[in-house]
């Protein structure tokens, strides 16, 4: 064991090599992120060319490693393969000897030491020893001195801590106990460089610092020593005191600054003269106030800083403390949201920290700054128990979790999502994770409360990445389609017309790489984006439809004659269609404007009525019908039949007319494409007319028709007769109108509709499925408009889950598109109860009161403090009622006009704070 | 008369808008005086055949609504509303209806009304609870109004539950109340199923499941036994337990659902402690919460009976403080001299480890004896033990069996790092909701005891909370459990232990007779510390088991 040692000195030198030298080089290796289909265009962006590379891959450079390693070590080679022992009990820390052959593994019932060989780990000493079983002895936490290799510190889960020193000829080793703490320790923590000096953190909020020369802890640190309360009356105490404190801190400083012990004995009295002054006014101080203070979870002296460490707290609190200054923390910031379980001070760089926390999340922080500041933020699935910097590679860290998820990852924090490496070979949470030798990244130790204890390789770890589909798909808002793929993928097949038929044109460009990315030249991927053609306008049909459209307030037939009159002017005839034939189904005859029919008589039938035209073309005049089909047939016709399948109704019906002219509707009518019924019951209600059913097409075509048609009116359908007048007027015009057109018989039947007595409920399920048609068809647009619209009139006939569903998957356009009053009118709108209360949550606003500026927590705008109405104009300081706006800056506000008007003048807030407001 | 018309819809009336309210309150005005035409018009042309039946039934609806606004104007946070629902009922009297008056001393009969917060006398920061609270239930339950001495606690504890039974979560709603009637039915809590029935069948719950747990689904009829467990022995639960649930095929519960059921269930299972442990009385709008006789017939009431305090009125109340007023006040300064003397001696005399093993030992054995005088099988009241099954058993003492249940310690399995994480994965915020709930119950503290002010309580709630995971068999490492026989005496314990473990044989006595200096409020605070404490012992064992199953 001797020869593999090094000394501490070599160690530093090391430090001193290249950080980054595994960097692969194959540039084969593609490492885009895969992205999700349903995140957005920026990520995906963002991370393609963000590629990693930093886990040097053994079978690359193994040769070049090997060397590498033997000049760390000082002429012996770490050698070892992936293998696990058992333990009798569950692990709760382990620790390594300085020496990375050496390992000890603590728990509640166990307390070994292994020696790490080449095949195995083999049991060389065993701590519990004693008659019985002591709590002292159920470790929570355990560490191996770094400079020491005889000396061992635990954290018992009663409070205390217990020192061992291998060196005792006795077979029990152990040293010292220290019981000051109150409640379970969780961490303990041996200073880097110097020999005595032990810091633990405990579950009763309290910091000790021991020297191991000493029989009581030097000082005591209370994670909530900045309270001001507490402590003012501290610092009263400490007064009288402090010239002597000054003059111990100096000493103390020369006691750590001494080189490494000469004469043990002398400095050990030195010592004892020295902090022993500094004890009286530090027990002064931290009177215990147990119960008050917040649970330290974890406490790390920093590898550089000789004199800082760092604490971690249940509240989620990271303390940075200088060990001179035991009064108040030189530094706090909220790290994590819930209890921070552990950190670690990066090996290399100064100020790096890395904190795990119950949030899932291990954040990297850089401490130089004046704030602390967020460096990166890894999000794992589980909350993170251990977090432990890899050896000699600059931005990996491995993570254990506390619970449910029983694997080790290792981590490039600058690829927060997807895992370097993983290790699982635990089959129980890992408790203890540990890097075999400080320099070398490639042996991890792991023990776990599955009982067993772990030799990781880097080599045989599974990389998910690898297993990570490189692909990267995404829809832009716009209709965009962006794809990003590895380089080589992508002009390999290019040559292959995958969109063939599409009328996008895919824009390949490759992203410039930025030569000062670390990983610039291993990721080369393509990213290319689709985009919609020009002249296909994109989805602003879709806004201009939303915004346009009315969906209440008015009559039913207004609302549809509005509604078609917009869809046409957008050019999406097939939609306008759709809303008239709604109004013919839906409306009562009477409500027909006469002024309709009598302007198409007038014009002899040879121009379109708008029902008419909205209605198909077969039942034209053949020359007026050629002219609107082509028409038509330039406008949505192609696109539609290419979105369409044959199920779209309508279009079938062009194409029918187109191949087979005007004499088709015998032909046609007896057609067995079973979705064209749809347009026939709009055709044949007219042949419930009891007065001249067969004068407008012979009967036979109609067999099966008729039976439909002549089931009886429900009793229910009482607007009809009440409109019973309008219907004879109609049915006079159709009388008229049959001569002149009497060529073509159709023309009549749609005229004749009219007068249908018809309940409207007889063209639920016909209405029912244009609904699902257009949804399908992704126009969810128009099924919840027209749902809106007819409200009663056929819900009933949608369940209630498709009818939500289209409303969310509208409401989320909608919003996409930031039409946010149009989202909140169809929300309002709904009568699906699930999507009602969507604008019901989130209805809270945090004010702040105008007056003390502090957040109103009560209802109302009373503020609890100062007891004054909050809202009061600014400009007439008169209490608001109704609309108020105010700065999100200073708090002021008032009426809407007053304040629009006192900044058309003026910048600065009315209050006259000297607030510049922006109102937006 | 049709169904609709005389559907009251008491919605309108959580509203904030008074003026919604007011629209409300006369819809139900017009309603309610239309039944009673109609109940007259019966009654006047009394051989109507065809009527027989329905006047009877509307007869009945009619008092229920007219419980429910004598409820209103009671308990309604909002002044109008209070006002006007009982203008309402002495309009209705004048017309010749009896009208039903309340029963009872309030919310609490533990508690003199005049020590609780009456409705109407809050501050704003009550308001607001109060409204959050109306707004939500439709009601200011008896519950509310008596943790109302803990505002802060009060916040989180209606946030949690208003979470647990309303908000996202993977239990359908009718669900979510027939679980929490199985867990109030396991300690015979009728104030708790009587509330939750009534929920139950508002949420659209299929009102047959009403009749036993036999006639619910047998998803629900699994959990069962889940529920026999966690309530009384939450230490004999298994990993087989959880998959007995989790794998039975057309039946089985999903991990999300099954820690839904189980927060649930731990849930009201401490409800119910603090039902008893207060002496909660019944609602006002619930069946023993109102009567239409006259105040001479009687003070009866059916609760008390399955509470074990049939004679609530001839104990002598006061006969305790009377006898020793000096007594008790020795009694809060002995305690505090105790406290004193184990905060400046607890470092001096350290006691061996086998000494802190065997306190451990000790405490757990003790508190097997520590129970009431009265132990008598009180049989449960028939409607409620229809809910559950099996109902011999019981708590049986940690201790006590001939099998051994090793001792679970809180250093390998705790709720900040486990329990939490484990919940707040499977079901999403209620983990951060349920901690905070737990920290400010073991954190509230005001500095006071009985007179004293500025004392430090801290010692005093850890060796409660301690003393109660004591007999769930949950042991600290780092706590000597000496502490809590030098600060519970012997009555405080059996007060404890009963509150705890059989809730339903709390009587008014045992409330009495600890900690007889303390005000009301301390002891509700007692109670708050019992039932969190409770609550997590139930869910540590729980999900240690859901976490022993995943692994």
């Amino acid at each position: 064991a001797g020869k593999k040692r090094t000394t501490s000195g070599e160690g530093r030198e090391r430090q001193r090599l290249p950080a980054r030298r595994f960097r692969t080089t194959s540039p084969a290796a593609l490492r885009a992120d895969s992205v999700d289909g349903g995140s957005l265009l920026a990520p995906l962006l963002g991370l393609t060319d963000r590629a990693f590379s930093d886990c040097p891959d053994l079978a690359d450079g193994a040769m070049e490693k090997m060397s590498r390693v033997t000049t760390a070590l000082g002429g012996s080679v770490l050698t070892g393969r992936t293998m696990h022992c058992h333990l009798d009990a569950p692990a709760n820390a382990i620790s390594v000897c300085r020496d990375a052959a050496q390992v000890v593994v603590a728990g509640r019932s166990i307390f070994k030491i292994y020696a790490i060989e080449e095949e195995q780990f083999v049991e060389k000493l065993n701590l519990r020893v004693g008659r019985k079983p002591s709590l002292n002895l159920s470790c929570a936490d355990v560490v191996w001195h770094q400079m020491d290799e005889n000396l061992l510190a635990t954290a018992a889960t009663n409070g205390v801590v217990v020192t061992w020193n291998l060196g005792r000829p006795s077979r029990n080793k152990q040293d010292q106990l220290f019981t000051e703490h109150k409640r379970t320790v969780n961490k303990v923590c041996f200073h880097p460089t110097e020999a005595h000096v032990l810091l633990s953190g405990s579950q009763d909020g309290f910091m000790k610092c021991f020297d191991l020369r000493r029989k009581d802890s030097v000082s005591t640190f209370s994670g909530e020593a900045t309270e001001a309360g507490p402590w003012e009356w501290a610092m009263a105490g400490w007064v009288p005191v402090l010239p002597v404190i000054s003059c111990c801190i100096l000493r103390l400083y020369h006691s750590f600054a001494h080189g490494p012990m000469q004469d043990a004995e002398s400095r050990a009295n030195d010592a004892r003269e020295s902090w022993g002054c500094l004890l009286y006014p530090l027990g002064l101080c931290s009177g215990p106030q147990a119960g008050q203070s917040e649970s330290v979870r974890d406490v790390q002296f920093s590898i550089r800083d000789y004199f800082t460490f760092a604490s971690t707290f249940e509240n989620g609190n990271v303390q940075l403390w200088d060990i001179r200054r035991p009064d108040r923390c030189e530094r706090m910031f909220t790290a994590h949201n819930g209890p921070v379980f552990c950190c670690d001070w990066h090996p290399e760089d100064r100020g790096w920290l890395a904190t795990g926390g119950r949030d899932k999340m291990v954040k990297v922080w850089d401490m130089t700054t004046h704030r602390a500041k967020e460096m990166h933020c890894v999000q794992t699935i589980a909350s993170v128990a251990r977090v432990k910097w890899r050896p000699e590679c600059r931005h990996h860290l491995a993570t254990c979790s506390m619970m449910v998820d029983h694997n080790i990852y290792v981590w490039d924090v600058r690829r927060p999502f997807v895992p370097a490496a993983m290790f699982e070979e635990h089959r129980d949470v890992t408790t203890g994770i540990a890097w075999r030798h400080p320099h070398d990244p490639s042996f991890l130790l792991s023990g776990s409360k599955d009982s067993s204890l772990c030799q990781h390789l880097f080599r045989d770890a599974s990389q998910p990445v690898e297993r990570a589909n490189p692909e990267g798909l995404c829809y832009g808002l716009f209709g965009d389609l962006a794809f990003a793929a590895k380089e080589s993928l992508v002009a390999a097949e290019s040559g292959r017309k995958p969109y063939t038929g599409d009328r996008r044109h895919p824009i390949f460009f490759k992203r410039k790489l930025d030569p000062a990315e670390p990983f610039a030249g291993l990721a080369s991927s393509a990213l290319s984006v689709f985009e919609t053609e020009p002249g296909g306008g994109g989805m602003r049909w879709f806004v201009d439809t939303a915004e346009r459209y009315a969906l209440a307030g008015r009559p039913l037939a207004e609302l549809c004659d509005h509604n078609a009159k917009v869809a046409r002017e957008l050019g999406r005839n097939q939609v306008a269609q759709t809303w008239t034939m709604l109004r013919i189904i839906y409306c009562s005859p009477g409500l027909v404007p006469t002024a309709n029919l009598n302007h198409s008589v007038g014009k002899g039938g040879s121009c379109g009525l708008p029902l008419m035209n909205s209605f198909n073309l077969k039942d034209m005049a053949p020359g007026l019908g050629s002219e609107t089909r082509l028409d038509r047939s330039k406008g949505d016709a192609r696109s539609d039949t290419v979105l369409l399948d044959s199920s779209a109704t309508l279009i079938t019906n062009e194409d029918n007319e187109e191949t087979e002219g005007s004499d088709v509707p015998a032909d046609y009518l007896l057609g067995d494409v079973e979705g064209e019924e749809d347009e026939l019951y709009l055709l044949d209600p007219e042949h419930a007319h009891p007065e001249d059913p067969e004068c407008v097409l012979p009967q036979e075509a109609f067999p099966l028709r008729h039976e439909i048609v002549d089931t009886p009116p429900g009793p229910e359908h009482l607007q009809d007769k009440a409109d019973s007048p309008h219907v004879s007027g109609s049915e006079a015009d159709v009388a008229s109108l049959a001569p002149v057109d009497s060529s073509f018989s159709l023309l009549s039947v749609s005229h004749a509709l009219y007068d249908s007595r018809l309940p409207p409920d007889f063209f639920g399920v016909l209405v029912r499925d244009m609904l699902h048609f257009y949804a399908e068809q992704g126009d969810v647009q128009m099924a919840v408009s027209v749902l809106i619209v007819l409200g009663e009139r056929v819900r009933k006939d949608i369940d209630e889950q498709t009818q939500e569903h289209w409303y969310t998957s509208y409401i989320d356009l909608l919003q996409r598109f930031r039409l946010w009053n149009v989202s909140n009118e169809v929300v309002k709108l709904s009568t699906s109860r699930a999507v009602s209360c969507l604008n019901q949550a989130s209805t809270t606003l945090h004010v702040n009161c105008s007056h003390c500026k502090r957040p109103m927590s009560s209802r109302g705008w009373v503020c609890d403090r100062c007891h004054r109405c909050a809202s009061m104009c600014a400009v007439c300081h008169h209490v608001v009622k109704g609309l108020f706006v105010w700065c999100q800056g200073c708090s002021h506000g008032g009426h809407l006009q007053h304040i629009m008007k006192w900044l058309e003048g003026s910048s600065h807030c009315p209050a006259g704070c000297g607030h510049l407001c922006e109102y937006s | 008369m049709a169904e609709g018309e005389n559907e009251v819809r008491w919605d309108g009336l959580c509203s904030r808008d008074s003026t919604t309210r007011e629209t409300a309150l006369e819809n139900i005005r017009q309603t309610i005086l239309r039944k009673t035409e109609y109940l007259r018009s019966v009654k006047e042309t009394p051989h109507r055949p065809s009527d027989g039946l329905s006047n009877t039934e509307s007869s009945d609806g009619l008092n229920k609504l007219l419980a429910h606004l004598l409820m209103l104007s009671k308990r309604c946070p909002f002044k109008d509303v209070r006002e006007k629902s009982e203008f309402i009922l002495k309009s209705i009297q004048e017309l010749g209806i009896r009208i039903p008056r309340p029963l009872g001393q309030g919310p609490s009969r533990f508690i003199p009304e005049k020590e609780i917060l009456q409705v109407g006398s809050e501050d704003a920061q009550m308001h607001a609870l109060f409204a959050d609270s109306f707004a939500a239930l439709g009601r200011l339950d008896n519950i509310t109004l008596v943790m109302v001495f803990h505002p802060q606690y009060l916040e989180s504890f209606l946030k949690t539950q208003h979470y647990l039974l309303q908000m996202d979560g993977p239990l359908p709603l009718h669900y979510r109340h027939y679980i929490g009637i199985m867990a109030a039915a396991r300690h015979q809590c009728s104030y708790l199923v009587n509330l939750h029935v009534n929920d139950f069948l508002h949420v659209g719950g299929d009102p047959k499941w009403l009749n036993g747990l036999e006639n619910a689904p047998q998803k629900l009829q699994n959990l069962g036994e889940l529920n026999k467990v966690l309530a009384h022995r939450p230490w004999l639960i298994t990993k087989e337990h959880i998959e007995g649930l989790l794998k039975a095929e057309e039946h089985s519960w999903s991990l999300a659902e099954l820690v839904h059921a189980v927060v649930l269930l731990t849930h009201y299972h401490s409800l119910a402690s603090f039902t008893f442990g207060c002496g909660i009385s019944p609602e006002i709008h619930c069946d023993g919460g109102h009567t239409f006789r006259p105040p001479s017939v009687s003070n009866y009431c059916i609760c008390d009976i399955t509470n074990g305090n049939h004679s609530v009125d001839e104990m002598p109340v006061n006969s305790a403080e009377n006898v020793s007023v000096s007594d008790s006040f020795f009694e809060v300064e002995a305690l505090m001299e105790k406290m004193r003397q184990l905060q400046e001696c607890r470092d001096e005399e350290e006691a061996s480890q086998e000494e802190m093993a065997s306190r451990f030992e000790i405490e757990k054995r003790e508190s097997m004896f520590v129970f009431s005088s009265d132990d008598e099988e009180v049989t449960p009241a028939r409607d409620v033990s229809r809910h559950f099954e099996d109902t011999s058993y019981g708590y049986k003492d940690f201790s006590r069996h001939g099998m051994h249940v090793p001792t679970f310690r809180v250093q390998d399995y705790c709720w900040e790092d486990h329990g939490y994480s484990l919940v707040n994965r499977l079901y999403p915020d209620v983990g951060q909701l349920i901690d905070e709930k737990f920290h400010i119950a073991y954190n509230l503290t005001y500095n006071t005891m009985a007179m004293h002010k500025d004392v430090d309580t801290s010692m005093l709630r850890r060796a409660i909370w301690n003393y109660i995971h004591c007999m769930f068999g949950i042991r600290y490492d780092d706590y000597d459990y000496g502490e809590i026989n030098q600060l519970l005496d012997r009555s405080f314990k059996v007060y404890i232990k009963t509150v705890v473990c059989t809730p339903e044989k709390v009587t008014k006595r045992m409330y009495d007779s600890f900690w007889r200096q303390f005000k009301h409020s301390e002891k509700v605070h007692v109670n708050l510390l019992l039932i969190e404490a409770r609550m997590q012992a139930e869910l540590l064992y729980a999900l240690r088991a859901i976490t022993r199953y995943m692994t």
